[in-house]
């Protein structure tokens, strides 16, 4: 698990703050105790340092875990990572990073995402990575394909026609009207022979202004599966003899089980009932009848139980438990400029604001769900992790097996949003399985996901900042208590400036969300440029405008402001009581986003609504305008939860709202106007869109219910004594 | 205590013995191996597990199995005829509908029990109706164009 911890690090240093890093969940008292996929015949094509190898598929592999390509001789190409699909569009976009490269329509590519026994290690899927790492990776190697197919055509016509080239998978010898495409050389053996290595720098991919694939409207790869209930997600998985589990979980956050008395569960017919340490699990042959064993036998369970905080106090706890001295790895800020104390000293007005962030969950539409087999010592899982190496790591630790024996498969899954990085229900379903000598299925409730799975960071930001005589700002702090350090430091031009991420011991346990602590960090900020702007006396857009520079956070605002119709409407809506506009924007992992928001409010009822929502978006050159779409309307909406609603509550080691009536996320009826502005940058590199559109939603809400009420709200969600969303 | 049900499904009759309170969804995807009805809450809060019971849609994760005897039950894998897509799950295609997509088989179900009963329900009748289903991908503008699309399909298919 080290090591997959160290690539994760390796690949995206924002994430090894959020990063979970904890023991194995199950320290298991047991006593010590293939590349057989068939991908048809065809060739394999593998990246192994800077050399490309091919061979038949059929062949003993030379190069484990670097197969990118499989060619098979039907003329369909089998692309291979260790991606996953969370809903994200990772499948689509990939698919057509392919296509493009191959040369071929979407339809004749083939994906294999994240099966731990076919595909090279991408790293997990995380920090909105697939777009700017993979996507590059794995459209290198198929344009080596690609060239390869061209100059293997080249021998078979011997021509040295240098303006040959591949059309539709085919290349066609304009002299004599031959053709050689891909299931051609899918049936050639004598690869290796005539290519020998190749070094893989001298391949060229597709320049921006050549795309035919990428850059186009691609609907959904995989859709009709899912639209007929084919699909098969991680809860779905069925195999041969397989049987269903439940677990009974401790009554609250560090309560350690002291005894328990199992004889009720294991007279059951055809019920598994095992405790191993603290794990206590069942297995039956149906769900119902492996919760039957649990009651029966869950009020025998004696437990030690421990102290734990509430949420009343959590804002209070986090400052009393944050390290000194420092960050917790992360973007931390550090990046100091001039002098705070010397700027805030000679500015005409001094600000200061706490800004307290709530715990919120992910919940995915589909909790955590696993199906563990065991054969002759090894096993299999289907999961659904966005880190399948570290899932198979976690196996192997609790197993005490290699990594070898362990196969993890990851099915398209069903939402993820940074909340599934770990391994837990793997290991359940693999510890029952490994007592039932069948195989076993675990899904979590929805209850256990919102109580055991992990939580975005609360957090509680201070922000001190400085007006000059000009009404421009010269000095800016902002120190973040546990909630993280993406996008902390300012993009605005402030001569001093100082920030900082201070780690503290979390009450709950808390994990990577959808643009990390940007939106918390984000939110802070923006709301308290809000607050200078209206002490200096400036219009909020302007006053922005005067501390950016020319670049493309000031494009994406000034996109989304214009669309908005920014200017006439604050005019029009001027001490309006009812009425109010707001915006905010940010910038993080790359991408750039601006939103502008209306909200209408009922002053005597303390109820307020968001009418629309207009953001502007830019992330390079766009490679699928439709799940462009998809990803910044999700943000947007999804941000409408974690900003108007969405708040863990706990006490005494238990989570009081852990269900969907009691925490309420956004529905078809709290979705307002929205409209989207997507930036194309076909100059720029293409780099990923589903997490940071979420980070200028919140803060611009809080901007517009200021100016239609003057009441400034500062938490997160946005509500207060007097007013709350509808 | 185990006991026989009949009922209808998907056009079929079906019959199992099973304990009477288990939730419909349970049995129909443990015992009867149909998937396509995913669990979301187990409180008919999120609607992901959706089926038509006579026509009109129900949250099968709180509907214990007893109650649909000898009644007709509808499950997404029951809703393409011949391999020919069912209108409203060609406009979820149509108009892209879907991210994770685990939600579409309830919205889907959701939808026609609508479209059974108000072949020409507007914004806001689709909006009603929809609000108990929960997308967590938060796809909502298209599945409402979806639900749209998806009415005016059955009317173009009714009047060939």
């Amino acid at each position: 698990m080290n090591r997959d911890l160290e690539s994760i690090r390796n690949e995206f240093p924002e994430l090894e703050r959020y990063e979970l890093r904890e023991g194995p969940s199950y320290q298991f008292e047991l006593s010590r105790r293939e590349f057989a996929q068939v991908l048809g015949t065809g060739i394999l094509i593998s990246l192994a340092g800077q050399s490309i190898f091919a061979q038949g598929a059929n062949g003993s592999r030379q190069t484990d875990g670097a197969d990118r390509l499989h060619i098979d001789t039907s003329g369909i190409v089998t692309v291979m990572t260790s991606k996953v699909d969370v809903g994200q569009g990772s499948r689509t976009q990939i698919t057509q990073a392919a296509a493009e490269e191959l040369r071929l329509p979407v339809s004749r590519v083939r994906l294999v995402m994240a099966d731990s026994a076919l595909v090279p290690d991408d790293g997990g899927t995380a920090g909105s990575r697939t777009t700017p790492a993979t996507i590059p990776t794995i459209r290198k190697a198929c344009a080596a394909a690609r060239e390869l197919l061209l100059e293997m055509a080249l021998r078979e016509f011997r021509s040295e026609n240098s303006s040959i080239e591949v059309r539709d998978g085919v290349v066609i010898d304009p002299a004599t009207n031959k053709e050689f495409g891909y299931t051609d050389l899918a049936k050639r053996d004598d690869l290796n022979v005539a290519l020998g290595k190749r070094a893989r720098s001298d391949v060229a991919i597709t320049r921006v202004e050549n795309w035919s694939v990428l850059g186009r409207p691609t609907p959904q790869v995989g859709g009709e599966a899912i639209v007929t209930g084919r699909h098969q997600y991680p809860s779905d998985i069925q195999r041969p003899g397989m049987i269903y589990a439940k677990v009974l979980r401790p009554p609250g956050y560090g309560s350690k089980l002291i005894s328990i008395e199992l004889s009720g569960a294991e007279s059951m017919a055809g019920v598994t009932a095992l405790r191993d340490g603290d794990f206590v699990g069942f297995a039956a042959s149906t769900s119902a009848r492996a919760e039957e064993a649990r009651m029966a036998v869950a009020g025998t369970a004696k437990w030690e139980t421990a102290e734990h905080p509430s949420s009343d106090n959590l804002y209070e706890y986090l400052r009393d438990h944050s390290s000194t001295g420092g960050s917790r790895g992360g973007r931390s800020g550090g990046a100091a400029k001039g002098s705070v104390p010397d700027g805030l000293a000679a500015s005409k007005k001094v600000l200061r604001a706490s800004f307290p962030i709530a715990y919120i969950q992910h919940a995915p539409m589909e909790p955590r769900a696993a199906v563990a087999e065991w054969q002759n010592g090894n096993i299999t899982v289907w999961t659904g992790s966005q880190q399948p190496a570290r899932v198979r790591g976690e196996l192997s630790a609790a197993f005490r097996i290699t990594t070898d024996q362990v196969r993890v498969i990851v099915p398209d899954t069903g939402g993820g949003f940074g909340g599934k990085h770990t391994g837990e229900v793997a290991v359940e379903a693999a510890r029952l399985a490994l007592a039932a000598k069948r195989p076993v299925s675990l899904r979590w409730t929805r209850e256990e996901e919102f109580t055991w799975a992990y939580f975005r960071p609360a957090g509680v930001i201070d922000i001190a900042a400085g007006l000059g005589d000009d009404g421009s700002i010269v000095a800016w702090e902002h120190i973040n208590f546990n909630s993280g350090g993406s996008a902390i430091a300012t993009p605005y031009e402030i001569p001093n400036t100082r920030a900082e991420s201070k780690s503290c011991d979390s009450p709950l346990r808390e994990g990577s969300y959808r643009a990390l602590a940007s939106t918390a960090n984000v939110f802070a900020r923006e709301s308290f440029m809000d607050e200078l702007a209206l002490a200096s006396g400036s219009d909020p857009l302007a006053f922005r405008l005067r501390h950016l520079p020319k670049d493309r956070l000031r494009t994406v605002l000034e996109a989304a402001a214009e669309r908005f119709n920014w200017s006439a409407r604050r005019e029009k809506l001027k001490g309006s009581e009812t009425r109010g506009i707001g915006l905010a924007c940010g910038t993080e992992k790359g991408s750039y986003a601006a939103a502008c928001v209306e909200i209408e409010v009922d002053a005597k009822a303390g109820r307020y609504r968001v009418l629309e929502i207009c953001e502007a978006f830019e992330c390079g050159a766009i490679q699928n305008p439709l799940n462009l779409r998809k990803q910044v309307e999700g943000c947007i909406i999804q941000g409408l939860g974690g900003a108007l609603q969405e708040e863990i509550r706990f006490a005494n080691g238990r989570i009081l709202n852990p269900r969907f009536s009691d925490y309420s996320v956004p529905r078809f009826k709290d979705v307002p106007l929205i409209e989207t502005v997507l930036v194309n940058r076909p100059d720029l590199p293409s780099v990923g869109a589903g997490e940071t559109p979420i980070v200028p939603v919140a803060p611009a809400i809080a901007n517009a219910l200021a100016v239609a009420t003057g009441a400034r709200i500062r938490s997160m969600p946005i509500r207060d004594g007097v007013f709350r969303s509808v | 205590m185990e006991i026989e049900f009949k009922f209808h499904l998907n056009g079929k009759e079906c019959s199992v013995k099973t304990d009477p309170r288990r939730p419909l969804l349970e049995v129909l995807r443990e015992d009867l191996a149909l998937t396509g009805s995913k669990y979301g809450c187990g409180e008919g809060q999120c609607r992901a597990c959706t089926v038509l019971i006579d026509g009109s849609p129900a949250p099968s994760c709180v509907t214990a199995v007893s109650t649909v005897q000898n009644r007709q039950v509808q499950t997404i894998e029951g809703l393409a005829e011949d391999g020919r897509l069912h209108p409203v799950q060609q406009a979820f295609i149509d108009e892209d509908a879907m991210q994770c997509g685990y939600c579409v088989p309830g919205m889907i179900l959701t939808a026609t029990g609508l479209l059974n009963r108000n072949s020409n329900p507007s914004r806001g009748e689709i909006i009603e109706a929809m609000n108990g289903n929960l997308c967590r991908c938060c796809g909502y503008g298209n599945i409402v164009k979806a639900v749209e699309h998806a009415a005016r399909l059955v009317k173009e298919r009714s009047s060939r």
